[in-house]
């Protein structure tokens, strides 16, 4: 329960207490911006003193006289304007005309009712306003959440992309510092470094950049009948020099054929980053098998590894952005922590969901399940972020 | 793996030597080049239980520890146990700012640094002028 401070504004003592009488005992229900609301309420004889009670304690909903002797509603509505307040005003006169309302909005009264008032008017009236006011400010709310969200991404991405980058700087001056003499091969295991985290910056930035064109829906996606089981033979194919170097074996289990309707580089991004996580995640010698099954409505793929696993902890924070599990196992492993954030996301395009089975030490099994004719719902959702 | 050393630097006739722990191999790559052209020779060991290895096999001059090892708290168990072996074995503990790691443990109070017995600490990143004035003053003697 809510309270709100509601203020009345009349020259007239007997609309004053006719209106705090009908107002005062009435909760609100708002079941639309899931709230219930109650009102404290105040009131003023005129519009000078209206705006010395609003200075003093600013009320929410104020329902103002448009004709008081002093100071006329109008008046008072301008004021309020320019100091810009977080209220809203309900104006209330006895010469309904369209002249009067006009002006009444234009000057910024969120509603306009006359008078004689009925009990039920004013309740409308006064639960319009609030349901307005209370939505309005929910949505102020959440739009500065988005923005902390952002800010936060930036600065995870601020201190992601340093860190490699001052190993890099701090390995080149030691090189030009001549630190291990002049033979050229006493820097090969530097220049190395270099180079691997240099990979680990241009992942991070390919990963980045797959990430906003996503979330912008800037891109067209291009809906198109495609087969899924030749996009995975060849996402496999590409996975295999890494995964020969370390003697992995790459297994695929799918039909001939299976055909969705889906953006052909959507499904290649939820591959190759599955596929590059079961070889980076994996120990020598391992396997790598993929799955690929579908029914009338859905198509499944499933990637299993013979790796190092993921603790239940850490499973349950996985598909968030820049999570990489820090363990013994993991630390000489480069990644962006964002691999896995996109594929959930892309599902999602596709009434999807990504999940894991997993155990420590003997592997993990990523499941993606999609929609083979995603709704126009979710096809919709592309021209909007998807967080 | 035991580096050659290059008799140069302040270590001229009795190369000294210094057990480098750190589970980032960056940072140790870089640090262990720099002590080896100062004139050390130096041990390295990615883990508590490596390093415990290698100070199976000999004893080093002087250890630098990394606090955060596959615990947060991996390198404060290894400097305990470095002391309680042999209190006059100089340490020197290396740690990350706390808001740069988003861990909640640090040691910052002087009752908790007393403690753990380190006989330097040093914040990361750290200035190898620092590290190497740091050694200086523990190896003299």
């Amino acid at each position: 329960m809510e309270t709100l401070r509601l203020l009345v504004v009349d020259d007239e003592a007997g609309i004053r207490h006719s209106i705090t009488r009908a107002l005062r005992s009435y909760d609100v229900q708002l079941p639309e911006v899931d709230t219930e609301v109650r009102f404290d309420i105040e009131s003023a004889s005129s519009g000078e003193e209206a705006l010395r009670l609003v200075e003093a304690s600013p009320p929410d909903i104020i329902l103002l006289d448009y004709k008081m002797s002093g100071m006329s509603g109008l008046e008072v509505l301008q004021k309020l304007q320019e100091q810009s307040r977080d209220l809203l005003v309900i104006m209330v006169t006895a010469f309904a005309t369209i002249e009067t309302a006009v002006r009444a909005t234009k000057s910024g009264a969120f509603d306009f009712i006359t008078k004689p008032l009925t009990p039920e008017e004013l309740k409308s009236a006064v639960r319009k306003t609030t349901c307005h006011l209370v939505a309005q400010r929910k949505a102020r709310k959440l739009s500065e959440e988005k923005r902390r969200i952002r800010f936060e991404f930036i600065r995870v991405l601020g201190h992601e992309l340093k860190a490699p980058l001052g190993v890099i700087e701090s390995y080149l001056k030691l090189v030009q510092n001549r630190i291990s003499g002049p033979e050229i091969a006493a820097y090969d295991e530097m220049v190395g470094r270099c180079l691997a985290r240099a990979e680990g910056m241009r992942k991070l930035i390919d990963d980045l950049l797959d990430l906003t064109r996503i979330e912008s829906g800037e891109k067209k996606r291009e809906l198109v009948s495609i087969d899924v089981a030749e996009v995975a033979r060849a996402a496999l194919e590409a996975q295999k020099p890494g995964a020969d170097q370390r003697g992995i074996s790459t297994s695929l289990r799918a039909p001939e054929a299976l055909e969705m309707v889906a953006d052909r580089g959507e499904i290649e991004i939820i591959l190759s980053n599955l596929l590059s996580n079961g070889v980076k995640y994996n120990r020598d010698g391992g396997q790598l098998h993929v799955e690929l099954d579908g029914d009338d409505r859905t198509i499944r793929l499933a990637v299993r590894d013979t790796g190092i696993g993921i603790g239940p902890d850490d499973a349950a924070k996985l598909f968030d952005d820049f999570v990489r599990i820090k363990n013994e196992s993991t630390r000489n492993i480069l990644g962006s922590g964002l691999g896995l954030s996109i594929v959930k996301k892309i599902a999602k395009l596709y009434g999807g969901k990504v999940s894991v089975q997993s155990e420590l030490g003997a592997g993990s099994t990523f499941t993606v399940v999609l929609e083979r004719r995603p709704a126009e719902a979710a096809a919709d959702q592309l021209a909007r972020p998807v967080a | 793996m035991i580096q050659s050393d290059k008799t140069s630097g302040d270590a001229v006739n009795h190369p000294k030597t210094v057990l480098l722990v750190d589970d980032d191999l960056d940072y140790r790559t870089a640090i262990r080049a720099q002590l080896v052209s100062a004139g050390f020779q130096v041990i390295d060991a990615e883990s508590v239980s490596e390093a415990k290895a290698r100070l199976e096999e000999c004893r080093p001059d002087l250890a630098i520890v990394d606090l955060m090892l596959e615990e947060s708290d991996g390198g404060f168990s290894l400097c305990y146990q470095i002391k309680k072996r042999d209190a006059s074995l100089p340490v020197i503990m290396v740690s990350a700012v706390t808001s740069e790691t988003g861990l909640d443990f640090d040691v910052t109070t002087r009752e908790e640094r007393s403690w753990i017995r380190a006989d330097a600490w040093l914040a990361k990143p750290i200035r190898f002028e620092q590290l190497m004035a740091e050694i200086k003053k523990l190896l003299k003697d």
